[in-house]
C-alpha cells in the first residue's frame, strides 16, 4: 500500500458507513429472507415436532449437530489466527483481524444456537445451565454436552471482548466526526475514550492478556466438540486423536472462511488497497499448511483404524471409503486436499482468486466432513439389526440454509456500523513503518557523509 | 465539559509534539500536570511512553485463580449435591477429569473478566463527560498540554507549544479564549 496520510485513511475505511448502494440493499434484502424462510420452518418444526426432519432411530444426530461442529469449526476463523499473529507481531496482520474476529463472533453464536434448534423442546435448552432442578439435581457435570456449555460460552465471552476492546478507539473516531443520535450511539460505545497514554497503554495490555488467553480457550472449545463424539463407544469416533484432528480442522475451515471473507470485502467495499495481494497469499501459505495437516489426520486416523481391522470400525470405514458414503468421501478429499494443493503450493497460482477458489472448496469440503464423522458412524453402528439410514428433510436444508444467510447479513450489516479494518491499528503499523524507514535513510545517508 | 483550566497544542506530527512535551518539562512543568492525547499509539516517542506500569496481568492470574477455585467448587458441589443414596459402584463421586475441565474454562473466563474490569478501571474508561478533550485529535492531532497553569504562565505556555511547531493552541476553563 502506497503510504497514506492519516486522514486518507479514515476517509477511506470510514466510507463504508456512510455510502449505502443498491447493491447492498438488494443483497441485504436477499438474505433476510432467507432468513425470515429458515426461521419460519424452524417454527413449524417447534410446532409440529422433529417428526418434519430427516432424523430417525439409529441417526438422531445429522445436519444439525454437523452445522453445530462446522459453524464452531470456522469461528477458530477470528480470535485464534487474530490472537497467533498478534502475539507473532506479523505485520500484515493489521488490515485482516477484525475481519477475522468478527467471523468467530457471529460463527460461534449460529453453531451455538444448533444445539437448541436441534432440541424437540428448544424452550427447555436452560436445564443444561449449571443450577438445580426443582428436584434439587444439578446436570450431569460428567456429560461432554456440559462442557460445551462452559467452553462455548467462555469463548463466546472472550471473542467478544477480543473484538470489541480494539474497537473503542475507532468508535471514538466515529463519535467526534457524527452529530446527533450518532454522536450519542457512538459516544456511548466508546466508553469514554480519549486516546491518553495510559488508555493506550492499558489497551494494548488487555490485548496481549486476551490474546495470552483465547488460544488455549479455543483449542479447548474444538477439543470438546470432538469429545462430544469421541467419548462414546461408537465406531469410528472412539478415537484419541479426534481432538487434535477436530482442531486442525477447525483451524483449516476457519483460515477459509477468513479468505472468502476478505475477498468479499475487498470488492464490495472497495478496499483493495488495504487487503492487498499478499494478504491473500500469505493466509494461502497458511491453508496450504493446514491442508496439509489434514490429509495427515485423515491418513493416519484411517490407517490406525485399517491396521486394527475391528469389525464394527470396519463396517462404517468401508461405508465411506467404497459405500454409499463413498461419493461424498472422495468429494471431500477433492474438496480438502487434491484440489487445493496444486492452487496453493504453485506460487503463480497462489492469487486472491485462487486461494478463493480454494477456500471455498475447503469449507464445503469441511461441511462434508463434519457430516461424514457424524452420520455414517450412527447409521452403520454394530450389527446390522442396528442398522439404518438418513435423508435430510426440506425443514433441515432450508435451515442450515438460513444459517449461512443469517453470517451474510449479519457481516453485512456489521461492515455498515464499524470499520471493518481497524482504523487505529492501520495509522500505528504505517507509523512504525515511516519510523523504521527514516531511521534507516538518516543511516545510510550518515554512512555517505562519513565515507 | 471544560470545568480545569487548560492550555494545549494540537501537534501534526509526532517529533514536533516530542518538542512539545519537552518543552513543558524544561519550563518545569511536573509530569502529573501534563497532558497528552494521541489518535494512536506512540511507542516510540517519550509523550507516549508515560503510565506504562501495571499490575494488569497479575491481576489477570489472579482473576484466573478466583475463576478456577469458583469452577472446581461448582463441578465439585453439583456433584456431591445428587442425593446422597446414589449408587456409583465404588467410583469416586467427584469425577476429576471433568471437573478439570470445568475448572479449567472457569480459569480462563475469570482471567478474561479480571482482564475487562481492570482494563475499565485503570484507563478510566465509563467516563463519558470530558474535561479537557479536542475532537481535532480524531483528525490525525496530538494533543500537548498543561493543566492548571498559573494565570500568569498563560503567555509563555502558548509561546512555548507554538515554537515546539502546534498548530493550533488552545485551552479550556479560564483560558478558553486562548
Amino acid at each position: 500500500m502506497a503510504t497514506k496520510t492519516p486522514e486518507q485513511i479514515n476517509e477511506d475505511l470510514l466510507r463504508p458507513l456512510s455510502v449505502v448502494s443498491p447493491r447492498y440493499f438488494i443483497a441485504l434484502i436477499f438474505f433476510l429472507a432467507v432468513v425470515i424462510v429458515a426461521v419460519s420452518f424452524f417454527g413449524r418444526q417447534i410446532y409440529d415436532g422433529l417428526g418434519v426432519t430427516g432424523l430417525n432411530r439409529p441417526v438422531f444426530w445429522a445436519f444439525y449437530i454437523t452445522n453445530f461442529v462446522f459453524w464452531i469449526g470456522l469461528s477458530h476463523a477470528g480470535t485464534l489466527i487474530s490472537a497467533i499473529l498478534r502475539l507473532c507481531n506479523a505485520t500484515w496482520r493489521r488490515p485482516v483481524t477484525r475481519c477475522a474476529e468478527v467471523i468467530t463472533v457471529f460463527s460461534l453464536s449460529i453453531g451455538a444456537s444448533f444445539p437448541i434448534i436441534h432440541l424437540g423442546r428448544p424452550w427447555l435448552a436452560f436445564w443444561l445451565f449449571p443450577y438445580p432442578s426443582e428436584r434439587g439435581i444439578w446436570p450431569n457435570i460428567r456429560s461432554p454436552l456440559l462442557w460445551d456449555f462452559f467452553a462455548i460460552n467462555t469463548y463466546l465471552i472472550g471473542s467478544v471482548t477480543f473484538l470489541l476492546l480494539p474497537m473503542l478507539p475507532d468508535f471514538a473516531l466515529i463519535r467526534d466526526r457524527a452529530s446527533g443520535f450518532r454522536k450519542r450511539v457512538y459516544g456511548f460505545l466508546a466508553l469514554g475514550w480519549r486516546g491518553t497514554p495510559k488508555q493506550w497503554h492499558r489497551l494494548e495490555t488487555a490485548m496481549h492478556i486476551m490474546a495470552i488467553a483465547i488460544i488455549p480457550v479455543a483449542v479447548s472449545v474444538h477439543s470438546i466438540v470432538s469429545w462430544d463424539f469421541a467419548m462414546a463407544p461408537v465406531p469410528m469416533w472412539h478415537s484419541t486423536i479426534f481432538a487434535p484432528y477436530f482442531v486442525a480442522g477447525a483451524i483449516f475451515s476457519g483460515i477459509a472462511a477468513l479468505i472468502i471473507a476478505m475477498a468479499g470485502l475487498r470488492k464490495f467495499l472497495h478496499l483493495e488497497e488495504y487487503l492487498r495481494p499478499i494478504h491473500f497469499e500469505n493466509l494461502g501459505k497458511l491453508l496450504l499448511v493446514m491442508s496439509l495437516l489434514w490429509f495427515y489426520f485423515v491418513f493416519s486416523e484411517r490407517l490406525t483404524g485399517w491396521y486394527g481391522n475391528e469389525k464394527y470400525e470396519m463396517s462404517v470405514f468401508w461405508l465411506t471409503q467404497r459405500g454409499s458414503f463413498s461419493p461424498l468421501f472422495w468429494a471431500m478429499v477433492f474438496c480438502n486436499f487434491i484440489l487445493p494443493m496444486p492452487i496453493l503450493a504453485i506460487k503463480k497460482l497462489r492469487t486472491i482468486t485462487g486461494t478463493v477458489i480454494a477456500s471455498i472448496a475447503v469449507v464445503i469440503g469441511m461441511w462434508i466432513e463434519r457430516f461424514l464423522i457424524i452420520v455414517p458412524s450412527l447409521a452403520h453402528k454394530y450389527g446390522s439389526f442396528s442398522w439404518g439410514s438418513y435423508r435430510p428433510s426440506w425443514t433441515e436444508i432450508i435451515i442450515t440454509a438460513g444459517t449461512f444467510a443469517a453470517m451474510a447479513l449479519l457481516y453485512m450489516l456489521f461492515a455498515k456500523a464499524v470499520p471493518i479494518i481497524a482504523v487505529w491499528e492501520l495509522k500505528a503499523g504505517q507509523s512504525v513503518e515511516r519510523e523504521h524507514l527514516e531511521t534507516v535513510l538518516a543511516a545510510s545517508e550518515a554512512e555517505a557523509g562519513a565515507k | 465539559m471544560a470545568s480545569v483550566d487548560s492550555i494545549y497544542g494540537l501537534f501534526a506530527d509526532p517529533r514536533s509534539a516530542d518538542r512539545g512535551l519537552k518543552t513543558l518539562q524544561s519550563a518545569g512543568v511536573p509530569s502529573q500536570r501534563i497532558l497528552v492525547m494521541s489518535p494512536e499509539p506512540f511507542e516510540e516517542y517519550d509523550f507516549g511512553r508515560a503510565d506504562r506500569g501495571t499490575s494488569m496481568p497479575w491481576i489477570a492470574a489472579l482473576g484466573g485463580l478466583l475463576g478456577g477455585v469458583s469452577g472446581y467448587a461448582l463441578a465439585w458441589y453439583t456433584q456431591i449435591a445428587y442425593p446422597s443414596h446414589i449408587i456409583s459402584g465404588g467410583m469416586p463421586v467427584v469425577s476429576k477429569w471433568p471437573s478439570g475441565i470445568v475448572t479449567y474454562e472457569l480459569t480462563m473466563l475469570g482471567a478474561i473478566f479480571a482482564t475487562i474490569v481492570t482494563l475499565l478501571i485503570t484507563a478510566k474508561l465509563l467516563h463519558w463527560k470530558f474535561d479537557i478533550y479536542d475532537p481535532e485529535i480524531s483528525y490525525g492531532k496530538i494533543l500537548i498540554g498543561v493543566i492548571d497553569p498559573a494565570a500568569e504562565s498563560r503567555v509563555e505556555f502558548e509561546d512555548r507549544l507554538r515554537d515546539a511547531g502546534a498548530e493550533k493552541v488552545k485551552g479550556t476553563g479560564q483560558f478558553g479564549t486562548a
